[in-house]
């Protein structure tokens, strides 16, 4: 899939930015090391040979880093490289590098580094989860060892959003084949440890390029069952949980003087996922009467205890080209089931609703089953494990409607694809997308974007939802953790006791 | 003796690779193919492909069951498919929680039970006895996982004595290391060693009627003396039997308290190996605890010969 556009292009970014040489810090200036809380475990520490979020909620910015940068409101920043220009053709990327950066292990890093990364992610027996990132890169070369070049086949207006992701991130040749145990970056943070199945270690980099960090290190500590989070928390083993599994428990957080709720959003449209090739569903009429049957605040206060943001289309609210298309969608049972009697189901219809783990999908499933049998559709709900989920809905498409977020940044562009399992296919759609991919200029990209959102709103492909919400608890007196998720990470970078 | 000892050790064998057969296929059926979860929503077809060769998933079942067995008799457990790491030291790993957390359970389990029981059964009838009856009657109703729960509660939140949970590593201390398993211990021996007391008690009581016992009382014992020498020995063959089976359970079935305490031990691995379609961990797991489970019942055969003679001279 192509990662149909973006942000602001960059435009703070070109303009340079000028390294802080910190040099190595005394331990004795930085905070304690704080302990996080994470739901899941990583299976492995090398972002560019899975997909599991878990891996960059431990590494992404800490130990690996790639050219560019997502910081914390969604912009792209530079990383490794230092400024880049772009051709006019946009078919040519020529990134500066700094200079001095060393791996943790003591290698040193230059443009062959980034040759042999990019080169990696997109061979033939490249197992990166997000392999499109790199589909249009044809050549990378080196001018010297402080300059890349990077030839693309195709204008393509996100392509320093794309090597934002971690999935993206420059490894050495040196230490690639041990990086999913022992992994070693460029970051401001070193791995020490990982005591398998309870945490994972870091420490602060006193060797690091760009400006330190100011906490000593970091242990990120994996608790997956609410309530151990919960007696984690209370007892004060852990000084942070950013994304908090259980939202029931936030009101006590937040009432506690020890703590502080941080509530933040996150990429994650999530939507009532519908089959569009199944009848009856492939009836625009009978979407549409199912997106008017939807209350969708009733779900966030039920399902997510008023924790997000209701959506129309496939796009993050927090981002500048959203439009709210919320109003074309709203609750009105009753047209609802004039939609559905001249769709010819005036005595409604029954139909699947396939369920994966997370708590939005099957609360909101319960949900979501009560409102549509107010317009006679009755849903039989299956719970499904996450890896029955992607075998039977997600590439089997043997389902009607699911519940899922869409985590990813930006991916408005998956609309676009034909054997997607929403089975949506329409040639306007694909050609604004395709428009979009090789846009650079921001004023027209922003109207493509918009066209897009209102198209799939007006085709009702999917039941919009609401943005995920990113609902944190951590001690006062702890800053600088990220309040929204542009990628699923935990960039300690700027976190620091007051 | 040895006759008996070989006896069982085939029988030992082959319920092992039946065991091995059913584990394997059973496992291998379950939908979910693990390099596609493994890669997520947005990979591509000749991604999976490239991941399910990497991973050895692109030959059949029967084949890999073959490779999977023939590694495995020479000590190699195969590659975890989501840790990447072997399979055997992720098992170590866990074993040097799970171990001595069931064997510190079993330890307060024992200690606990044994001389309840055996208060219980010298005082039948009297009010000590029905308050133990009482209180084993609600340890063996409650559930371990919420007596979990309500430890944290006092110990750890409000009393600040011990930590939620997590395991700080041995390499922190012999007492550090005991302090993160106490609790767990705590929650799992409570119900055991309420089945163990109450299972204590009437094996003794059922012992104290024996005309053996009577015929020691006429001897000239009093009623502890018969009890402490004739009674309670034979009493152990049900009790052993219990704890054989407790053993098994504290190693294998600790899956919810694991959670609770977010222990990284053997069970929460294939837990965790279950949702992340590890297979390969997952039949690895099972198939030790399998062996474990069969090596106590073998171990518990052969404490019945120790305590009874009986069984050591059977032809």
């Amino acid at each position: 899939m192509r990662q149909p556009v973006t942000r602001t292009l960059l435009a703070a970014g070109a303009l340079g930015f000028s390294a802080v040489f910190s040099g190595a810090m005394a331990a004795g200036h930085l905070g304690p090391a704080v302990t996080i809380g994470m739901q899941l475990e990583p299976p492995m520490l090398d972002p560019t040979g899975g997909a599991a979020a878990a891996i960059d909620e431990v590494v992404y910015a800490n130990i690996f880093e790639g050219l560019t940068r997502f910081a914390s409101d969604g912009s792209i920043k530079p990383a490794l490289a230092e400024s880049w220009t772009i051709s006019d053709d946009g078919l040519t990327y020529t990134f500066n590098l700094h200079t001095g950066v060393k791996y943790h292990d003591g290698t040193d890093f230059d443009a062959s580094d980034v040759k042999f990364s990019l080169d990696r992610a997109r061979a033939d027996d490249s197992t990166n989860a997000q392999k499109a990132l790199f589909a249009a890169i044809e050549n990378v070369e080196v001018v010297d060892p402080a300059t890349v070049k990077v030839m693309l086949s195709e204008a393509t207006g996100n392509f320093l959003f794309n090597m934002a992701w971690g999935d993206a991130v420059i490894v050495a040749p040196e230490s690639v084949e041990s990086n999913a145990t022992e992994p070693v970056g460029t970051g401001p943070f070193k791995f020490v440890r990982w005591v398998k199945g309870d945490r994972v270690e870091i420490e602060a980099n006193a060797d690091y390029w760009g400006e330190g960090v100011e906490i000593e290190g970091a242990t990120f500590k994996f608790i997956s069952d609410p309530t151990a989070a919960f007696a984690a928390m209370m007892s004060e083993d852990l000084d942070a949980y950013p994304v908090f599994p259980a939202p029931e428990n936030l009101d006590q957080f937040a009432a506690d003087p020890r703590f502080e709720v941080i509530v933040g959003s996150t990429e994650g449209e999530t939507i009532l996922s519908t089959n569009n090739k199944q009848p009856p569903f492939d009836d625009v009429r009978v979407r549409q009467a199912v997106a008017h049957a939807i209350d969708r605040q009733a779900i966030i206060d039920g399902a997510m205890f008023g924790y997000g943001t209701p959506i129309g289309t496939h796009f993050a609210p927090h981002n500048p080209a959203y439009v709210d298309l919320t109003g074309q969608s709203n609750h009105d049972p009753e047209k609802a089931r004039a939609l559905l009697a001249e769709a010819g189901y005036a005595d409604g219809f029954s139909a699947t609703l396939k369920l994966p783990p997370p708590s939005y999908a099957r609360r909101g499933g319960e949900i979501i089953a009560a409102q549509l049998r107010e317009i006679g559709i009755e849903l039989e709900i299956s719970n499904l494990e996450w890896a029955q989920w992607l075998e039977q809905v997600f590439r089997g498409k043997d389902y009607d409607l699911t519940i899922v977020s869409h985590t990813e940044p930006m991916d408005i562009g998956i609309y676009a694809r034909d054997e997607y399992y929403f089975q949506y296919v329409d040639d306007d759609f694909k050609a604004m997308i395709a428009e979009l991919n090789t846009t650079a200029d921001e004023a027209r990209r922003t109207e493509l974007m918009q066209a897009a959102q209102r198209k799939i709103a007006d085709d009702y492909v999917n039941g919009y939802l609401f943005q995920l919400a990113r609902t944190g608890v951590a001690k006062k007196g702890l800053k600088g953790l990220w309040e929204n998720a542009p990628t699923q990470a935990n960039d300690l970078t700027a976190v620091h006791w007051e | 003796m040895l006759r008996y000892t070989v006896t069982r050790l085939i029988s030992l064998s082959l319920s092992l690779i039946a065991a091995s057969i059913i584990i394997f296929f059973v496992i291998e059926i379950v939908p979910g193919d693990p390099a596609a979860f493994m890669l997520g929503l947005n990979a591509q077809p000749d991604t999976v492909a490239a991941l399910q060769r990497e991973l050895g998933l692109d030959v059949g079942p029967v084949e890999r069951y073959f490779r999977w067995i023939f590694g495995i008799l020479q000590g190699d457990f195969g590659v975890s498919y989501t840790y990447r790491t072997p399979v055997s030291e992720l098992i170590a790993d866990r074993l040097w929680v799970s171990l001595p957390l069931a064997i510190y359970a079993l330890t307060l389990s024992t200690l606990i039970a044994i001389p309840t029981g055996v208060i219980a059964a010298a005082l039948r009838g009297r009010p000590t006895d029905t308050a133990i009856m009482g209180v084993t009657q609600l340890g063996i109703a409650v559930p371990n996982f919420w007596l979990a729960m309500l430890l944290v509660l006092l110990f750890s939140i409000t009393l600040r004595w011990f930590s939620a949970g997590g395991f700080p590593g041995w390499e922190e201390g012999l007492w550090e290391g005991l302090r993160a398993l106490t609790l767990p211990a705590i929650a799992l021996a409570l119900p055991q060693a309420s089945i163990l007391a109450r299972v204590m008690r009437s094996a003794l009581l059922d012992t104290l009627s024996e005309d053996f016992v009577r015929t020691a009382r006429a001897k000239g014992l009093s009623r502890a003396q018969a009890l402490r020498r004739h009674a309670l020995r034979n009493a152990m063959i049900p009790v052993l039997t219990i704890m054989g089976l407790q053993f098994s359970f504290l190693l294998a079935g600790a899956v919810i308290v694991e959670n609770v305490f977010f222990l990284p031990g053997v069970a929460r691995l294939v837990f965790q190996g279950i949702t992340q379609r590890d297979l390969i961990v997952v039949e690895s797991v099972v198939l030790i605890l399998v062996f474990a489970v069969i090596v106590v019942a073998f171990l518990v055969d052969l404490a019945y010969a120790w305590v009874d003679p009986r069984l050591r001279h059977q032809q």
